[in-house]
């Protein structure tokens, strides 16, 4: 079994990238970066948006403040005893494009999840500066390595699509989309890098 | 329990033999993460994915046998208890409330009338980032194989990062609406990359696999020459009018056991 690694090599070729995310450092990333996070992130999917939505559209507060944050689009499994969370992966993306744009506006300045995002999504993070990375989906387990403290901070009625607060140290992802609007896997599909 | 932290040694296999042939070494080093993301859920009993999916069963009933008590019962409390038990998590909820049922319950159950005096239960904790990419198509007989194939490839394409590449394409052709959705699905449980038994089908499996992988989508859609792993195909005859087409598409954390009683 000496090909199975806890942390492949892969790992120590990222670029670090602290959160929440400092402007410049933001500014920088460019699409196709592959890059490790360290900080606080705060996930969402479905419910958490839907939610957040019926908020804003009471116009009530949200429970935290988005700007300047990293929405992760995961609903993790339950933590064993002994465990920060359970396998923690990232959820598709494309469900959670219809709220986006309002969310952007509010300041948040990246979401991250897997697969492609809409024109409209794409238009407003470079209208709002914000990026949207890809984390790697079916790698759940690994992933959890990566979360060293969760805690429920919303909506914890509704389970896995509770809103979390996550610390994470060198939590691996590519930047899809950058605040000049490039977007990787367009670049792939054109260039079949 | 172990259906959702266990992957099976047909699917590890595929995955290291794709590491080992793949051409884009960004590819590659993700393909190394799975390999690391198996290893980890295993010894350490964390799901493979936080999406252990809608459990949906076969269930193989030898026609000799007699089951005392409710069948269906017994097997949706076993999915309640192995989900809970096993820290796996609940993903079902109601279609219109979006309310989560908090047991994982119901399972989607398949039964099946088979000869002789065993009971076969095979269950595939099935995640519905993969699933919502599916699709089915009701041909005109016209489209012949070669539309056949063209709608499998474009379904597998267009779906694009959504399912989690390297992807395993089950496609269900003939019978009709709901039967080729149905063999769709059921040709995932044949142990990966397992030709079909008729020889034209076989090559076709092969020829629409060679054609997914050359359009570039790539593992994770970042590109490489594995975006699937395997073409599963299952046919049944049709109406003379009709030519269906099912395509449901598995991901990478292809997690599937069997029992028999």
């Amino acid at each position: 079994m000496s090909l199975l690694r806890y942390r492949p090599d892969f790992f120590d070729s990222l670029k670090e990238v602290h959160l929440p995310f400092d402007p410049e450092v933001l500014a920088s990333l460019r699409a196709g970066d592959l890059i490790s996070l360290t900080g606080t992130l705060y996930t969402g999917r479905d419910q958490t948006h839907r939610r957040f939505e019926a908020l804003l559209d009471r116009g009530e507060p949200l429970p935290i403040d988005l700007a300047g944050q990293l929405l992760y689009y995961v609903g993790p499994s339950p933590a064993q005893p002994g465990q920060v969370i359970g396998a923690a992966g990232p959820t598709t993306s494309y469900r959670m494009d219809t709220y986006t744009p309002r969310l952007l506006e509010l300041g948040l300045s990246g979401t991250m999840g897997k697969g492609s995002r809409s024109p409209q999504v794409r238009e407003a993070m470079v209208q709002h500066r914000a990026v949207y990375l890809a984390t790697f989906g079916g790698a759940g387990a690994l992933l959890s390595k990566c979360i060293k403290e969760a805690e429920v901070v919303a909506f914890e009625d509704a389970g896995p699509e509770a809103l979390f607060r996550f610390r994470v140290e060198e939590f691996p992802a590519v930047v899809i989309n950058d605040i000049l609007g490039n977007d990787f896997y367009e670049m792939v599909h054109q260039e079949k890098i | 329990m172990d259906a959702g932290t266990q992957l099976e040694p047909d699917i590890l296999e595929a995955l290291l033999a794709a590491r080992d042939s793949e051409e884009s070494l960004l590819a590659r080093h993700v393909l190394e993460l799975f390999i690391s993301n198996a290893d980890i859920a295993s010894r350490e009993k964390i799901p493979v994915c936080q999406d252990t999916g809608v459990a949906v069963l076969f269930v193989d009933i030898g026609q000799d046998i007699q089951v005392e008590g409710s069948l269906e019962d017994a097997i949706q409390e076993g999915v309640k208890r192995g989900y809970q038990d096993g820290y796996l998590r609940s993903s079902v909820c109601d279609p219109l409330t979006r309310v989560n049922t908090g047991t994982n319950t119901p399972a989607v159950i398949h039964y099946e009338i088979t000869p002789g005096d065993q009971l076969k239960i095979s269950m595939l904790p099935k995640g519905c980032g993969s699933e919502n990419m599916s699709g089915l198509a009701m041909l005109p007989p016209s489209a012949g194989i070669q539309g056949m194939i063209d709608f499998v490839v474009e379904q597998a394409v267009k779906a694009g990062p959504n399912p989690c590449p390297p992807i395993i394409v089950g496609v269900g052709m003939g019978g009709t609406f709901e039967k080729a959705a149905y063999l769709a699905k059921k040709s995932l449980l044949r142990p990966l990359g397992e030709a079909s038994r008729r020889q034209d089908v076989a090559e076709l499996e092969q020829q629409i696999l060679a054609e997914i992988n050359r359009q570039g989508v790539g593992v994770q859609g970042l590109g490489g020459n594995h975006t699937a792993l395997a073409v599963h195909i299952e046919s049944f005859p049709s109406h003379i009018a009709s030519l269906p087409v099912a395509v449901n598409i598995q991901c990478h954390a292809h997690r599937h056991k069997e029992m028999v009683l």
